[in-house]
């Protein structure tokens, strides 16, 4: 069969349409499907035209959708984000956003991070008294992440030291 | 100064550099996505100030994305400065670069300040150590937003925590030409890394990076990834070993090596796939050229480094022409 635009080459592509009923037929070659544009309409979108900058947004709002609407415009104060605009764009508005929305954004964290919390770098702007607590808490779970470490490599003398580490940092809370 | 680039890094036959990558937020400040030009602004001149305030001083230049044109943000974005999303960004955003370019602190792109330190080779501990100064120098002169459970708050979720990216670029011509890239990926990622080709593709380099930044410390993220590293290291060394004892292989080295010499055009697909042989053949020291030297050219070459090096105004075809004279010129 010879293509039904230029009457020249072979039909390649085989054309259906139906729009709102209306039924359409073409067969094309190759070069005129390219050339009136039909290639482009059947070309799949990509990923990111599927899911937009909103993929992670939806992710987060998954189960949160309907205590959404209940919710209501709760903005906050820093940003003005809503939990809505947060699940919209897929970015969080502030710092405080985190403080705010915090029993809404959890279940993502925890669908995203699991159960984890933070271990590492330790930054506290505290005065005195309390910011000297944080950090020895914090360094406790490290040193209990590396004791694991240690004895999941059979390393069992440095986890032995590790243990006394922590020991010795338990008891001193405990006095 | 010489760049990073043009330095020789431990395990420099497979690993070409190690970045590791900070992201920090000003505590009660919008996070960029939710600011407008002239709070990114003032945002962006505070963070500089307190750069220029501190031991850092005079350390870093600045540059303001919105003083380029679109090719020298693209350039950027080739050398990996910048994002390409930043390179594309319509809003105020800025750019502190260190002078031998091996520190770049991206400002109001996805977050306020995202640190980036690169060192040659297999080397992500020097990369920390560089990056983490940077950090320290600005915990100290400004509130950064910070919580006991979530640790660094970013405007990206998947990103809280330690707020650090490591990672490694690999070449794996061998494991590439076994086409085992995928069952690596596959193993990467469950054990949550991720593995990500450059270059279009071509040339078998590889970004090798971690993907968890929430309970887990960044001295034990950068020892895991060197631990996975190492194997990686090692199953393609036996691979290389494997290829070279066949003769076709050999050719096909030396046959890239004779193009790269000869060529009067080459354009990036052709000039990724040569270079990765080339590289192979030097480490296998089946020639005499430097990886440093390749190194650089793989840092040069990209189509809008060699347009905007040229000052513009020049099409793709007269860069590539560019290229395979930049080539001949220094291949030797």
């Amino acid at each position: 069969m010879l293509c039904q635009h230029c009457n020249q080459n072979e039909a390649t592509t085989h054309i259906k349409r139906n729009i709102n009923g209306h039924k359409e037929e073409m067969h094309l070659c190759s070069h005129c499907a390219q050339e009136l544009g039909v290639m482009e309409e059947l070309r799949m979108p990509a990923m990111s035209d599927l899911f937009g900058s909103s993929f992670l947004g939806n992710f987060l709002g998954a189960g949160a959708a309907s205590m959404n609407t209940l919710a209501g415009i709760d903005r906050c104060s820093v940003c003005g984000s809503s939990f809505d605009d947060i699940v919209k764009s897929g970015h969080i508005g502030c710092s405080d956003c985190y403080d705010k929305f915090s029993d809404k954004l959890e279940p993502s964290v925890r669908k995203i991070h699991g159960k984890a919390k933070h271990i590492g770098k330790f930054v506290s702007y505290e005065e005195s008294g309390e910011a000297e607590k944080i950090p020895q808490e914090n360094e406790l779970d490290m040193l209990r992440q590396q004791l694991q470490n240690a004895i999941k490599q059979q390393r069992f003398e440095d986890a032995a030291i590790l243990r006394d580490k922590i020991n010795a940092i338990t008891e001193d809370g405990n006095e | 100064m010489n760049k990073w680039y043009s330095t020789q890094g431990n395990n420099s036959d497979v690993v070409l550099s190690s970045k590791i990558r900070l992201v920090r937020n000003l505590d009660k400040i919008p996070f960029p996505c939710k600011m407008n030009n002239e709070l990114r602004k003032s945002v962006c001149r505070k963070i500089f100030a307190a750069i220029q305030n501190s031991e850092l001083a005079g350390e870093f230049d600045l540059i303001e994305l919105n003083q380029l044109s679109d090719i020298e943000k693209a350039s950027l974005a080739e050398k990996g400065y910048i994002t390409p999303a930043m390179a594309r960004h319509n809003g105020y955003t800025a750019l502190l670069l260190s002078k031998d370019e091996s520190v770049s602190i991206m400002l109001c792109e996805e977050e306020h300040i995202s640190i980036s330190a690169v060192s040659a080779g297999d080397d992500l501990k020097s990369a920390y150590k560089k990056a983490d100064k940077i950090d320290n120098v600005l915990i100290k002169s400004m509130k950064i937003a910070f919580d006991r459970q979530l640790g660094f708050l970013t405007s990206n979720p998947m990103l809280i925590g330690t707020g650090m990216k490591a990672s490694v670029v690999l070449h794996l011509p061998a494991i590439g030409e076994r086409n085992m890239i995928s069952q690596l990926s596959t193993m990467a990622g469950k054990l949550g890394f991720s593995v990500k080709p450059l270059f279009s593709g071509n040339g078998n380099f590889y970004e090798f990076a971690n993907e968890i930044s929430l309970g887990i410390s960044e001295e034990n993220a950068i020892d895991n990834m060197n631990a996975i590293c190492e194997q990686i290291i090692e199953q393609e060394r036996s691979f290389r070993h494997q290829f070279i004892e066949f003769d076709d292989f050999e050719d096909k080295i030396f046959r890239a090596m004779g193009t790269l010499k000869m060529a009067r055009k080459l354009n990036t697909k052709e000039f990724f796939e040569l270079i990765s042989l080339a590289r192979l053949g030097a480490v296998m020291k089946s020639f005499n050229i430097s990886c440093e030297n390749i190194g650089k050219m793989i840092y040069y070459l990209g189509t809008a480094s060699i347009i905007s090096t040229a000052g513009g105004g020049l099409s793709a075809d007269d860069a590539d022409r560019l290229r395979a004279q930049y080539v001949r010129e220094n291949i030797d």
